[in-house]
């Protein structure tokens, strides 16, 4: 597992039904491409997050594929919208397998 | 018919660089809906230049980099705030100790970034936040010293920073700071290097002003530690004069030199009144 990798997610803590929300989450990881060498000429191996997700109460609402040329701590803003109170959860995936999870509640 | 279009032409060349004037703007700077006081009547270090208003580095930028510093969470430099909070309360050293041992919180902190660098009355000596952090760390906790500008002293500088965001720079210039002052004073309008440039002839004279495709700002450092887009990290005040310096093609004082920690004074002196922006995002 990368280090010091942490997920960090705003979400409004109430909105209004039907409301469209801005939902911003940040990442911390190295995001390694592949294609870099270290001061021995060996590649450096390929560590990335290669998929991120977002659901709301278990319906998707983001889905994203993530390629080698994204930048150190990946940080996502999206809007949804909140028809009902309930729990958004956000999912990040690691090339060596790691799952990053974190979760919001937002009342309506 | 083919001289109007020339003039035409013409016309729009010159007023072009109008609409890009590289001066600074009006917008309002505040980081999570609190207002920071980002322009302000000059103080006296400043007013005896005769420049009326000092102006944070942040109007100097453009929306989109200005835009980031605005809300803690897109303001990158808050990694390294949390990698350092995290930090405050790891044990380290030989007497068991952390910062939280003696200092509680980092709000504790709350206000000590604008006063510094301060006159040190028991060691006798003018000292920068990153001196007076090494200090309680060999002294206090009888662990290593961090070395001045790496990384995790800039993040411990930017984490004791934000307690002080909003509040306004508050260096002291007399006493036994007076002489530092002076110093530093030399040194801004010293002109150093190849190009001969001294602190003034650009954030002086010309600020607002264009140096290539950039804008020249008063070169305050009321926003340091800043986390430059270009780095994609933080840096120091003392590896800005650096670069300053040696973009002149100088030989430059090194970070934590008794040269910059004089200048650091001075620079800071010229800023009194601004708010601390720390961590501040810039291009």
């Amino acid at each position: 597992m990368a280090d010091n990798v942490k997920p960090r997610v705003k979400v409004p803590s109430s909105a209004s039904a039907g409301e469209e929300i801005v939902i911003k989450t940040l990442i911390s990881h190295p995001m390694e491409s592949g294609q870099r060498k270290d001061s021995d000429g060996n590649v450096i191996p390929r560590s990335i997050i290669n998929r991120f997700t977002c659901d709301f109460n278990g319906e998707n609402v983001i889905d994203v594929t993530m390629e080698p040329a994204i930048s150190t701590n990946p940080y996502f803003e999206f809007t949804a919208k909140v028809p009902e109170t309930g729990e958004f959860k956000f999912t990040w995936y690691d090339d060596d397998g790691s799952v990053y999870e974190d979760s919001k509640t937002i009342t309506v | 018919m083919k001289f109007t279009m020339t003039s035409a032409l013409a016309v729009l060349i010159v007023s072009a660089p109008m609409a890009f004037a590289g001066g600074a703007d009006d917008d309002v700077l505040s980081i999570d809906g609190v207002e920071m006081t980002s322009k302000v009547a000059a103080p006296p270090a400043l007013a005896e230049t005769g420049i009326d208003t000092a102006i944070s580095g942040w109007h100097f930028r453009e929306d989109d980099t200005q835009a980031m510093q605005t809300d803690s969470f897109d303001n990158p430099a808050m990694l390294a705030v949390e990698r350092a909070a995290d930090v405050w309360n790891t044990v380290e050293g030989t007497e068991g100790k952390s910062c939280a041992t003696c200092h509680e919180g980092p709000e504790s902190m709350q206000g000590v970034r604008a006063v510094y660098p301060k006159w040190n009355e028991t060691a006798g000596e003018m000292r920068t936040l990153a001196m007076q952090i090494n200090a309680c760390r060999t002294e206090n906790m009888g662990a290593e010293a961090y070395k001045y500008d790496g990384g995790d002293m800039t993040a411990m500088e930017a984490l004791i920073t934000v307690q002080s965001q909003g509040m306004p720079v508050n260096v002291a210039t007399d006493g036994p700071a007076a002489e530092y002052w002076e110093k530093g004073k030399e040194i801004y309008y010293t002109r150093y290097g190849q190009l001969e440039l001294s602190c003034a002839s650009c954030h002086e004279q010309n600020y607002g002003n264009y140096i290539r495709a950039d804008h020249l700002s008063q070169g305050q450092i009321n926003g340091f530690p800043t986390y430059r887009l270009k780095n994609a990290g933080l840096v120091q005040t003392h590896n800005r004069f650096r670069g300053c310096i040696r973009d002149t093609r100088a030989e430059t004082f090194s970070t934590g030199s008794p040269e910059f920690i004089a200048l650091e004074l001075y620079v800071a002196s010229r800023g009194n009144g601004l708010s601390v922006e720390g961590p501040s995002v810039r291009q």
